[in-house]
């Protein structure tokens, strides 16, 4: 990869091609959609946080002329008790099942117990009170140390603790347990001048996408059943509906609305498959729609955690050892993000000794989903916050003491595979270079910084390039756009094809119509996706060449093809790529791209933030008057949404460190399940967020594209606590820095 | 689900008559900021709406040599925009500016906000600390009660069934009076009052504090008058001592409590903040003349 490749598209700031729909209101988001005879589905939530379910009696439902169908877990066909009795039961698939519909026991206010189908919203609503269910109530398990205590309740009377050195023979709330080594630990200490050691924690956080769940379904006995929702992986809704229903996947189709924010949220199904059971019991197409109340309690948020992490270093600045032990919050059912939080926590450093110890542990509280960078954010602010606290201890700037150990090309990781090459070192000197970082610090201000670390993934993209005979276009492809992404496939497929990006039109098909690609998620899809783009359109321009060759009747090898134009080596002759198409039907019929990859070599992306911080000595209230994102984008195929992506991450880190967490009363009731009192960051409410992009280019892709999506939320979270600390000259180890605990550190006596 | 039998009435006797003689729960609409969102959740089968809004007097301003005469369903944004009422009551109108949105700030009015009673409403601090007065029409003629004494509760205010509250009046200050209001909210914006203070100063020609109001919100059930806080300032210059000692007595007469907004301790200890602050401001101002 040549940093030298001047590039005609990539690079520029074009308009999105979804950008008018989405601000004038013709976009059709998730619950746009209104199908001939469609009836209304409503969920029953738990009144509980814990309880077994003695019996659930749909009797009075199901004798009320308004209700059209009804719900229960026993409706999904590969885990009921039919099939365990069969003996076809499907294991993996019960968790999945039960967070859907409660089986025998609800695991937090707002599980999903049972679901009604009638005519109207209300209707359904109203007959919910239809449905009897007689309640066992639980104490609720709220916190990991209540969890994790000798006499804590059981969520899961059956569950056992994976990864024990020695295997588990009670049950335990603790699902699984993961161990990294690296070196020996007890060596590095003994090799260090200064030892720290802290405990951190940060609280249940929620991704605060806009858009709620919502869905249409249709079943259909005789086509695919149809599918309509926002979501971040149409074919992996396919996949997890076709296993908990026994069907084929080609007895669905799915089709992704267009999707108002999901940032890891909607890559899981909660409502799909309770529509199809009453869509297919009814007869009749069945919406059912999310409010926000039920996105806070019932959805996915992100896990809250607890670490502790110990550091040693030489006087010199050397890091001689890192260890960490990390607790997670899985929510009801096993599954926190606690594996790419140990992987990643220590990830920025080049330490010869380092052990890392994780938790899995389940709470009263919704079951966990993808947030950002899953399990990053939580394990590196405790990782940064200590190596500030390490770099002040021993007098060196943060800075330096990071470039000095610094992961870089040979590193290797904790987790496996040696780092490539990547762009840590130049986030930390531009950081240090930076005007911000430059600048002066004003009088009752903080400024922290942090670096952070996300690996980005690759997978299987499929993607379709059509050429119309007019020389425009479509491009075909699998990933729904959360971030602007069909500018960017726009803009690769027309540097490679030499035309004007708005000529080709990217669709975002649905299960039918291209082959399987991954979910887009773990900032995959302008690298992979991207990836399947170019190939199909140098599959395409190889065509044109094939039919240039064809018309002037010369080998392929005597047509070159540059910025969009075939060029006849063996003479003066010149055809545009329309001109090509035009003559298509002469040269063997219409022309198109396909590509099918598992793309490798995802590059990850580093990132350095700095952030200024006032608070009120007063009150405790915490005001950013200056934010920086620097990171590693390998290339920016368009400048605009890298930064757009920088800053998005950075806002939600803010609001993690700030003022975001679900606040839960003594029974397991989430206080504040609404904008109003879950205070995500209002635009007043910070800068403008700088951003300065590093182009490091990743050697696996054609342009050098590395993904940019999540990294930029796992630094905020120290940079912010790191800034509170230096405002107020307390150390600060847990989260949010909302004002009453800001004020309570202020006051505390040194 | 409610079934609403709906009046807008134009004049005040209708409306009066109207809530006098309903014969189903019935309830004044203004903006409906606060009514239209408790509508969804409460258990009536049916209900009748006044909406007061077509009543003329009911939604303008009037400032004279006597003060303030404020219809209680004017709403916000037209409010706010009176320089004149802002350039003698400054902190009212700033009150007013923080309730809801630019939306919402379109619908809801001061009239609204002080009867919906919440805790945390903005203004009725403010109001309070500008001595203002709840002129009520009913059936049976008409009374006037302090503010501080109209709201009686969480949501609860002392309208008789048939009653409306028809005008809120504000005497004219003495000179060199000025208000102010603050409130903490942990953002800039679109939030409710974890606490909130009001105070108005008189000054004498020497800067010398000889008459004053404090007001707090959010750190009770309903908003306190605390005449100690306002003692403490008086025969000062607002040094930091009488300052102290206000935001002292604010303290002291308040009691929170522990919610999704904040703890008991943090509010008792902001509201003191606010109080000092606002002191200053208003004192300020005072300074500053007309």
């Amino acid at each position: 990869m040549s940093e030298a490749r001047a590039f005609k598209h990539i690079g520029q700031r074009t308009i999105r091609p979804d950008g008018f729909d989405k601000v004038t209101g013709k976009a059709n988001y998730g619950a746009d959609l209104a199908l001939p005879g469609m009836i209304w589905g409503a969920i029953l939530r738990s009144p509980h946080a814990h309880a077994n379910i003695r019996s659930i009696n749909t009797e009075r439902a199901e004798a009320s002329s308004d209700v059209l169908a009804i719900a229960t877990f026993q409706d999904f066909p590969s885990v009921n008790d039919a099939a365990s009795a069969a003996g076809t039961l499907r294991k993996d698939l019960i968790d999945t099942a039960q967070n859907i519909l409660a089986q025998d026991k609800v695991l937090y206010h707002g599980h999903a117990v049972a679901a009604v189908a009638a005519r109207t919203e209300a209707a359904a609503e109203a007959a919910l009170a239809l449905i009897d269910v007689d309640y066992e109530v639980l104490s609720p398990v709220l916190s990991i140390d209540a969890a994790i205590a000798e006499d804590a309740p059981l969520l899961h009377p059956q569950l056992k603790t994976e990864g024990l050195v020695e295997p588990a023979d009670s049950p335990s709330n603790i699902a699984a347990r993961m161990e990294l080594k690296k070196g020996d630990i007890a060596k590095g200490f003994a090799e260090a001048d200064v030892i720290i050691e802290r405990s951190y924690d940060t609280p249940t956080v929620h991704q605060g996408y806009i858009e709620p769940h919502a869905t249409v379904v249709n079943f259909d006995h005789n086509a695919p059943s149809m599918i309509w929702c926002p979501t971040q992986g149409h074919f992996d809704v396919r996949a997890r509906i076709a296993q908990l229903m026994n069907m084929e996947l080609g007895q669905l189709k799915v089709v992704a609305s267009e999707i108002g924010g999901g940032f890891g949220g909607k890559t899981t199904v909660y409502l799909e498959p309770v529509a199809l059971i009453l869509s297919k019991k009814a007869g009749r197409p069945v919406k059912m729609v999310m409010n926000r109340e039920d996105v806070f309690r019932a959805s996915g948020p992100a896990s809250a955690s607890q670490s502790t992490i110990k550091l040693g270093a030489k006087m010199d600045g050397t890091i001689t050892a890192m260890q960490a032990t990390l607790h997670y919050e899985a929510g009801a059912f096993k599954g926190s993000p606690m594996g790419p939080g140990c992987m990643t926590v220590f990830t920025p450093y080049d330490v010869e000794h380092m052990y890392v110890e994780g938790f899995d542990v389940v709470v009263n509280k919704p079951k966990v989903a993808a947030y950002r960078a899953p399990g990053a954010p939580q394990s590196e602010f405790a990782a940064e916050m200590a190596v500030n606290e390490l770099a002040a201890k021993i007098g060196i700037d943060p800075i330096d003491l990071r470039l000095k150990n610094a992961a870089r090309e040979g590193t290797q990781t904790i987790y496996g595979p040696k780092l490539k090459v990547v762009g840590l070192e130049a986030c930390l000197k531009a950081a240090q270079q930076s005007e911000h970082y430059q600048s002066p610090i004003a009088d009752g201000v903080g400024r922290g910084l942090s670096a952070g670390f996300w690996f980005n993934i690759g997978g299987q993209s499929s993607v379709i390039i059509n050429l119309n005979p007019d020389g425009t276009g479509s491009i075909i492809e699998g990933s729904p756009d959360i971030g602007g992404s069909r500018a960017s496939m726009q803009m690769m497929a027309a540097e490679v094809l030499g035309i004007a990006p708005g000529k080709l039109n990217p669709i975002v098909a649905d299960t039918e119509h291209v082959a399987y690609n991954q979910t887009t998620g773990g900032s995959r899809t302008t690298f992979a996706t991207g990836m399947a783009v170019i190939e199909a359109a140098e599959s395409v321009v190889s065509q044109l060449k094939e039919r240039a060759a064809a018309l002037w009747n010369v080998t392929t090898e005597q047509v070159d093809f540059v910025d969009g134009v075939a060029l006849n080596l063996a003479g003066e002759d010149s055809l545009t790529l329309a001109q090509i198409c035009a003559a298509a039907e002469k040269t063997g019929g219409q022309i198109s791209g396909t590509a099918n990859i598992n793309a490798r070599g995802a590059g990850p992306s580093f990132a350095v933030h700095l952030c200024d911080i006032k608070v009120d000595p007063e009150t405790g209230k915490t005001d950013v008057v200056r934010y920086t994102a620097i990171q590693d984008a390998g290339k920016a195929i368009h400048p605009s949404y890298v930064e757009g992506q920088f800053q998005g991450g950075a806002v939600q880190g803010i609001g993690w460190a700030l003022n975001e967490e679900y606040v839960y009363n003594e029974s397991g009731v989430m206080e504040n399940a609404g904008f109003l009192d879950y205070r995500i960051p209002l635009a007043s409410d910070l800068p403008a967020i700088e951003t300065i992009i590093v182009e490091v280019p990743n050697s696996f892709h054609p342009f050098g594209v590395r993904g940019v999506g999540e990294t930029g939320i796992v630094p905020p979270l120290a940079a912010v606590g790191t800034a509170v600390a230096d405002a107020i000259q307390k150390p600060v180890s847990s989260l949010p820095c909302s004002p009453p605990k800001v004020l309570e550190l202020i006051m505390a006596e040194s | 689900m409610v079934a609403l039998t709906y009046h807008a009435p134009t004049t005040l006797d209708e409306a009066v008559s109207l809530l006098s003689n309903a014969t189903l729960p019935a309830k004044v609409m203004s903006g409906g900021t606060d009514l239209i969102i408790q509508m969804q959740r409460m258990i009536d089968s049916e209900r009748l709406i006044v909406d007061v809004k077509k009543i003329p007097e009911l939604t303008t301003a009037s400032l004279s040599a006597e003060g303030l005469t404020l219809g209680p369903a004017l709403c916000c944004s037209k409010f706010t925009r009176r320089d004149d009422i802002k350039q003698r009551f400054p902190g009212l109108v700033e009150a007013a500016y923080l309730i809801g949105s630019t939306q919402v700030q379109g619908r809801a009015s001061i009239g609204g906000n002080l009867c919906n009673a919440s805790p945390a409403a903005d203004t009725i601090p403010a109001l309070i600390a500008n001595n203002a007065i709840c002129r009520i029409h009913g059936a049976g003629g008409e009374r006037r009660i302090a503010v501080e004494k109209f709201v009686t509760g969480v949501g609860q205010n002392c309208l008789e069934e048939g009653e409306l509250l028809a005008s809120i009046e504000i005497p004219a200050p003495a000179v060199r009076t000025k208000d102010a209001y603050l409130r903490f909210i942990p953002r800039t914006e679109m939030d409710i009052a974890v606490a909130g203070a009001a105070v108005s100063v008189t000054l004498d020609e020497q800067g010398t504090c000889i008459a004053a109001r404090v007001a707090i919100g959010a750190v009770a059930p309903t908003a306190l008058l605390v005449p100690a806080a306002a003692e403490a300032l008086v025969g000062s210059r607002l040094e930091d001592g009488a300052l102290a000692k206000a935001s002292a007595a604010v303290s002291e007469a308040a009691s929170p409590i522990t919610d999704r907004r904040g703890t008991a301790d943090f509010r008792r200890h902001v509201v003191g903040v606010l109080t000092k602050r606002a002191a200053k401001i208003a004192a300020e101002r005072a300074g500053e003349g007309e």
